[in-house]
């Protein structure tokens, strides 16, 4: 029973959800809506065991003196210190506004949250350039073929080549939308399949990866 | 001489008169503004494959639109719970030279859009125009109901069926004991080989699950995936870290982890904190697990789940440490950084593919055999798409239209 009562929750649910797609009803839609505010809310239930996970392996890691401790150290305050300056401790302590508009957990959020993570997406520009460097050496005639592509698509935006910019820039777009097209659309035509085929086996209790021991 | 003078001024008055009598005419014989035609034929009805609230209305246009070029500037729409009115202006201007409105409300009866569902409404659509306004006649009355099957879907619905039964047929099949050529994935075939590279240095496995949430399909897939990995990690006695990116899965995560330890009969090896919630911001998350990474040194990275734009980040970093990669993703626009940046990478499909290749199950390769019976078909529909096309036959394109509702 341990395990045959999560597959049949599954094996309903499931099946629900998949008939509810066909169904525009306003009824179906409000189901639809209820299961959604319960994944909401489970959701939010697993954000608690999620911190707790995080303190316990921050914790451990400082109990035990293990390398580079004391960047646990910097979590555990960022964590604990975003959480007072948007509690209403704050509202307590004097502060004139709490929650989202207190002052310490906007200067917080501005000034050190955002640009530290505008640095983090910054660094996909290098990062591409280096993967290009890599991927682009004509190591093979499948490398070169690719190099080739590349080249003609980046140079499409290039507005110094005059006349040539123009037959660059219908070769480009033909590249774009013919067998960039295609292979793409083969791609997400196997990825549909997939999809529906591993919610099937999800469905009929075949795939159970999810829910632990056999 | 006083007598000629008094003539002239006679004659002069005369002509002024005339001339002002003239005017008055002229001005007289100037058209007044016409009033513009109303639209005709209007049909109001229920809005079909809809949840139910709300009512699609048509009509000819006026004949002094033509095109949306004449003088009408827009339509109108009145709608009243009575015949004789009072009608209410829906709030819409519909451009001219259009010729059909979807008159919608929403479901939630204490919102002030509310659209009541099986209420007869009247409707009547009027043309603006510089010059005033003309209503068509009252239509009516009508009213929605919601549908319980989308006809709009029915291509999709079918398509769904014929899956299934081609799934449940070669599982059916598989478990008789047919044997099912499954070509061989060369990402999945590394994965021991990367397990037992990991084990000879000493160093751990770092298994990414991407940013997608329990409910995503490639996160369903990954889990599966780590479960054969714990399986054989605690069978070569190394060690997996496992940073999540959101806490449900963390948990179905940690689960997974410790029935792989299990299984392999080590369930001392297992270690809860192996497995643990990094946060749910995504380049703070890129920066955790990039410090991971550079701190630990893993000698094997899987990046198998939903990843978006840190995909390269993380690549490129686990290149950078000489890690062997293995990348998977049903997400389209990242497969080529993975591609560039990994050693191994399975392209969509093959990561919903690798749990039953891993596996050998049979029932699971089942599944993977109605796939490849189902990519067969799309092939063949798509080369008498393209045959119908070129013929100007589109009737068989035509059957694989789909209607959404809104």
């Amino acid at each position: 029973m341990k395990r045959e009562i999560p597959l049949l929750i599954v094996f309903i649910g499931g099946l629900f959800m998949a008939i509810q797609f066909f169904v525009p009803d306003s009824r179906s839609e409000w189901v639809y809506e209820f299961v959604m505010d319960w994944t909401i809310i489970i959701g939010i239930f697993a954000l608690a065991l999620g911190i707790w996970s995080f303190v316990r392996v921050s914790v451990n890691k400082i109990n035990r003196r293990q390398e580079n401790w004391q960047y646990s150290i910097i979590s555990l305050i960022g964590l604990f210190g975003m959480i007072l300056f948007g509690s209403s401790v704050m509202g307590w302590l004097g502060a004139e506004s709490v929650g989202l508009e207190s002052f310490m957990f906007r200067q917080v959020f501005n000034n050190i949250i955002i640009p530290l993570h505008a640095t983090t997406f910054s660094l996909l520009a290098f990062f591409m350039a280096s993967a290009a460097f890599r991927a682009f050496r004509a190591h093979s005639l499948l490398a070169t073929v690719l190099l080739f592509a590349a080249l003609i698509v980046m140079l499409r935006f290039n507005p110094y080549l005059g006349p040539v910019g123009n037959l660059i820039g219908d070769a480009a777009s033909w590249i774009l939308n013919v067998p960039n097209m295609a292979a793409k659309r083969a791609i997400v035509i196997g990825i549909g399949l997939g999809m529906v085929a591993t919610a099937l086996k999800v469905i009929l209790g075949i795939e159970r990866g999810y829910m632990g021991s056999d | 001489m006083l007598k000629h003078i008094m003539s002239l001024m006679l004659v002069v008055m005369l002509m002024m008169t005339m001339s002002w009598a003239q005017e008055e005419a002229v001005s007289d014989s100037v058209p007044q503004a016409v009033p513009i035609s109303p639209p005709t034929n209007v049909r109001a009805f229920d809005t079909p494959y809809d949840n139910g609230h709300s009512i699609t209305l048509e009509w000819d246009l006026s004949a002094d639109d033509p095109d949306g070029k004449g003088r009408v500037l827009s339509y109108r729409i009145l709608r009243s719970d009575m015949p004789d009115g009072p009608f209410v202006d829906r709030g819409v201007a519909i451009p001219a030279g259009e010729h059909k409105h979807n008159d919608k409300g929403v479901k939630e009866s204490d919102n002030e859009n509310y659209f009541p569902k099986g209420k007869d409404f009247y409707y009547k659509v009027v043309a603006v125009s510089a010059d005033g306004e003309s209503e068509s006649a009252i239509v009516g009355p009508v009213h929605s109901a919601g549908q319980f099957f989308n006809r709009g879907l029915s291509a999709v619905a079918i398509a769904c069926l014929i899956f299934t039964v081609l799934t449940i047929y070669f599982i059916r099949k598989a478990r008789r004991g047919a044997e099912l050529y499954i070509r061989p994935l060369a990402g999945i075939d590394a994965v021991d080989e990367a397990i037992g590279r990991a084990t000879e240095m000493g160093k751990p496995i770092l298994y990414i699950m991407g940013l997608g949430t329990a409910a995503d399909i490639a996160t369903i897939a990954s889990f599966t995936i780590l479960g054969r990995v714990a399986k054989k990690v605690a069978e070569y006695q190394t060690s997996l870290i496992v940073p999540c990116y959101d806490p449900i899965v963390m948990t179905v995560a940690q689960e997974t982890v410790k029935t792989g330890y299990y299984d392999a009969g080590r369930p001392d090896a297992y270690n809860e904190d192996d497995v643990f919630f990094l946060t749910n911001q995504q380049f703070a998350y890129v920066s955790g697990v990039n410090g991971i990474m550079v701190r630990q040194k893993p000698a094997t990275n899987f990046y198998l789940g939903k990843f978006y734009a840190e995909s390269l980040i993380m690549a490129e970093t686990g290149n950078s440490i000489n890690s062997i990669q293995i990348a998977g993703t049903d997400e389209v626009t990242q497969i080529p950084f993975f591609v560039v940046a990994c050693d191994y990478t399975l392209i969509g499909e093959e990561l919903y593919a690798a749990s039953a290749y891993l596996g050998r199950e049979p029932v699971l390769l089942g599944t993977l055999k109605a796939q490849d019976w189902a990519k067969a078909c799309v092939l063949i529909c798509i080369i008498l798409g393209v045959l119908g096309a070129i013929a100007h036959q589109t009737w068989f394109t035509d059957l694989f239209k789909v209607i959404v509702s809104e």
